[in-house]
């Protein structure tokens, strides 16, 4: 117990530090029914997150939802499996990738239902260039976040200057300048796109069902409307001679 | 055909007559009053939510594994992998809330109309003995995801116990069965959710349709049907609970449904009150989340016990307030002075508490989501402002009004106004 309140106290700066700064969120973009742009962040997840990140609860032939084949899946999207019925695993080592990230990069099978799509949109288009942590990276959603910047080959280098300006009868507020340090191999909106893409793909293997549920949904619904005028007959037959 | 099915009824009641007997008593001549409007279509719903959640939690048990290390990912192998598996898990979870809904509409109905009032005491006493089981229910389920929130949440809730005096820390090393929540106490747990309540709750509502069916029940105008009897024996304001109730309540499950199947379909997180965002992070016991709030239908009662100030170091006074919060319920029928049952015969002086009480609780509810921070601070500082936070002091003044509805009860009841109650119910 005692050693259980150590640790938990070691963690409070920690927590503390980890706080939202209060960045504002950017509404996420994704649109779910887009098969294109689900396509295009099942390249970039496979490509860019998946040497550290795994998707263990997803399985690589459910991709299929997506519009692929296969074999199109197995061609293109499965660089560590060798089965199409296999879950998306990651292959780096979590012991080893706590020594070198200071914590196991997290699983991103179900993150978009703990973080929310808007969070992910803006985190991973807000890294920016701070020479004080360990990466090298920092983040504006995620301060002293352990990972670096992935996607800065596509997005470039930036960095960010926070200044708080107080107006006159209002609460301080901080203000964002980033600047662009260097090119990336896409323009903003480029970039952009890639991040709504990504987030699309996140927030459908956080639920791949989602799809169906609400098309199911419709179906159950008008069911019980059915339903409600027979049964809202049957009490109005019986309940005429309830004076 | 009709004449076959006839004849095996009739052998069938040759042998065992107790069954059509405990129909006739229980349904086809149990005579229920004719007034009963909106509010007593919960009663029967309660019991469609048991059902609904005994029957979909048999299939979650069917691929659930409760062990530390396996249990986050099997419910993520019911959502994903096991054919119509987030239906069921869905169906179990929205169903969760959705009898903590039905309950405490039902539980306002009997604040409304007196139904816990003599000779229904035993009936409302099984009902609160029911939600004290219900919310050991909840609790013990809302652990077995795995989750960051089911893990902190029980650990918070443990931890009460560890404040009682002498024992406390006996007393939570007992229930968890370890010094922290573990492996054992997820083993624990999950016996507890799929065997001990559901029998005791099982159990309890029987006890509670018994004992309301012996006394008969009461309606909207707090009149005993029983008093008025035609020739034949029969209640003159009576009409058999099947077919005019059964049908009723057909019609008021099939919108109650309607209402379910559109949350479990559209919202199954409702914006995370019904799943809460922290519960999709598995389970990590050195990682304290920033905020833990239990789910929405305990906060009324979390509330309460943030409000209380710890005491000689200890946070017992406050699980004290939370324990008789819910335990007071129990002394209601005794409470209650009034000579009416009804709220449409009594007087402001009820009415005027119920109102206060309903917000109230509504206010507590909304605040122990919340952190104690959510309406920012006082901007000046008091001897007696051992916290700033303004929440922290509403939930202080609410939880006062929460105890002055039940312990004033007597004083404004008896000098309450009442209006003469009629003879016969009205329509």
């Amino acid at each position: 117990m005692r050693k259980l309140a150590a640790l938990i106290l070691l963690c409070l700066p920690l927590r503390l530090l980890a706080a939202e700064l209060g960045y504002p969120l950017d509404h996420s973009p994704n649109d779910p029914r887009d098969l294109v742009s689900l396509q295009s962040g099942a390249r970039t997840f496979v490509n860019y997150c998946m040497g550290c990140h795994g998707a263990q609860y997803m399985r690589y032939n459910r991709l299929t939802e997506l519009g692929l084949s296969e074999a199109e899946i197995r061609d293109n999207l499965m660089f560590t499996a060798s089965k199409v019925g296999e879950t998306m695993k990651t292959v780096m080592p979590p012991k080893e990738a706590k020594t070198w990230f200071g914590v196991a990069p997290p699983d991103l099978s179900v993150v978009a239902r703990s973080r929310g799509a808007d969070w992910l949109y803006t985190y991973l288009r807000t890294f920016y260039r701070d020479p004080k942590t360990p990466s090298g990276w920092n983040n504006a959603v995620f301060p002293n976040v352990s990972m670096p910047h992935a996607l800065w080959g596509l997005q470039g280098e930036r960095a960010l200057a926070v200044e708080t300006a107080k107006e006159p009868g209002e609460h301080e507020r901080e203000q964002y300048k980033w600047t662009q340090l260097t090119q990336g191999s896409e323009t903003q909106v480029q970039y952009d796109a890639t991040a709504r893409d990504l987030v699309n793909f996140l927030v459908y293997i956080g639920e791949p069902a989602a799809s169906s549920r609400r098309a199911i949904g419709i179906v159950v619904l008008f069911v019980l409307g059915v339903l409600f005028i027979f049964a809202y007959l049957l009490k109005h037959e019986f309940w005429k001679d309830v004076k | 055909m009709a004449s076959r099915l006839m004849a095996l009824w009739n052998w069938f009641d040759s042998r065992m007559p107790s069954v059509g007997e405990q129909w006739r008593i229980h349904a086809s001549e149990y005579y229920a009053p004719k007034n009963f409007n909106f509010w007593y279509f919960f009663g029967s719903l309660a019991l469609l939510v048991l059902g609904v959640q005994i029957v979909s939690g048999i299939f979650l048990t069917m691929n659930y594994k409760p062990d530390a290390t396996l249990a986050f990912g099997s419910v993520e192998y019911i959502m994903r992998d096991v054919a119509g598996g987030w239906i069921i898990r869905y169906i179990h979870s929205t169903g969760a809330s959705a009898f903590f809904i039905v309950v405490y509409l039902h539980m306002f109905r009997g604040l409304l109309y007196g139904s816990y009032k003599q000779p229904r005491e035993l009936v409302w006493i099984f009902g609160v003995l029911i939600y004290l089981s219900l919310m050991g229910e909840a609790f013990f389920g809302y652990l077995l995801p795995w989750g960051q929130m089911s893990y902190w949440g029980a650990q918070v809730i443990v931890n009460l116990f560890g404040t009682v005096p002498f024992i406390g820390p006996d007393l939570a090393l007992w229930i968890r069965g370890d010094y922290v929540v573990s492996d054992a106490t997820l083993n624990r747990f999950f016996a507890l959710h799929v065997i001990a309540l559901p029998l005791v709750l099982l159990g309890l509502v029987v006890a509670h349709l018994l004992a309301l069916h012996d006394v008969g029940s009461n309606n909207p105008d707090g009149v005993e049907i029983k008093k008025l009897k035609d020739a034949n024996g029969r209640p003159l304001d009576g009409i058999p609970f099947h077919p005019y109730y059964t049908v009723k309540d057909i019609m008021g499950a099939v919108v109650f449904l309607a209402v379910f199947c559109f949350v479990l379909f559209f919202l199954p997180s409702m914006g995370g009150y019904f799943l809460e965002d922290n519960n999709f992070i598995p389970a990590d016991p050195l990682k304290t989340p920033p905020h833990i709030a239990p789910v929405w239908y305990f906060t009324p009662y979390y509330s309460i016990l943030r409000a209380v100030p710890p005491m000689f170091n200890s946070q017992f006074p406050g699980v004290l307030a939370m324990g008789i919060a819910t335990l007071i319920l129990f002394f209601l029928p005794w409470l209650d002075r009034s000579p009416v049952k009804s709220i449409r015969y009594k007087g402001p002086y009820y009415k005027g508490a119920l109102a206060a009480f309903v917000v109230v609780f509504l206010v507590l509810g909304y605040l122990g989501t919340e952190p104690t921070t959510v309406w920012g601070q006082f901007g000046f500082d008091a001897f007696f402002l051992d916290t700033k936070d303004r929440a922290t002091w509403v939930a202080r003044f609410c939880s006062v009004l929460y105890f002055a509805f039940f312990m004033l009860m007597p004083w404004y009841t008896a000098r309450d106004t009442t209006k003469p109650v009629p003879e016969r119910v009205t329509r």
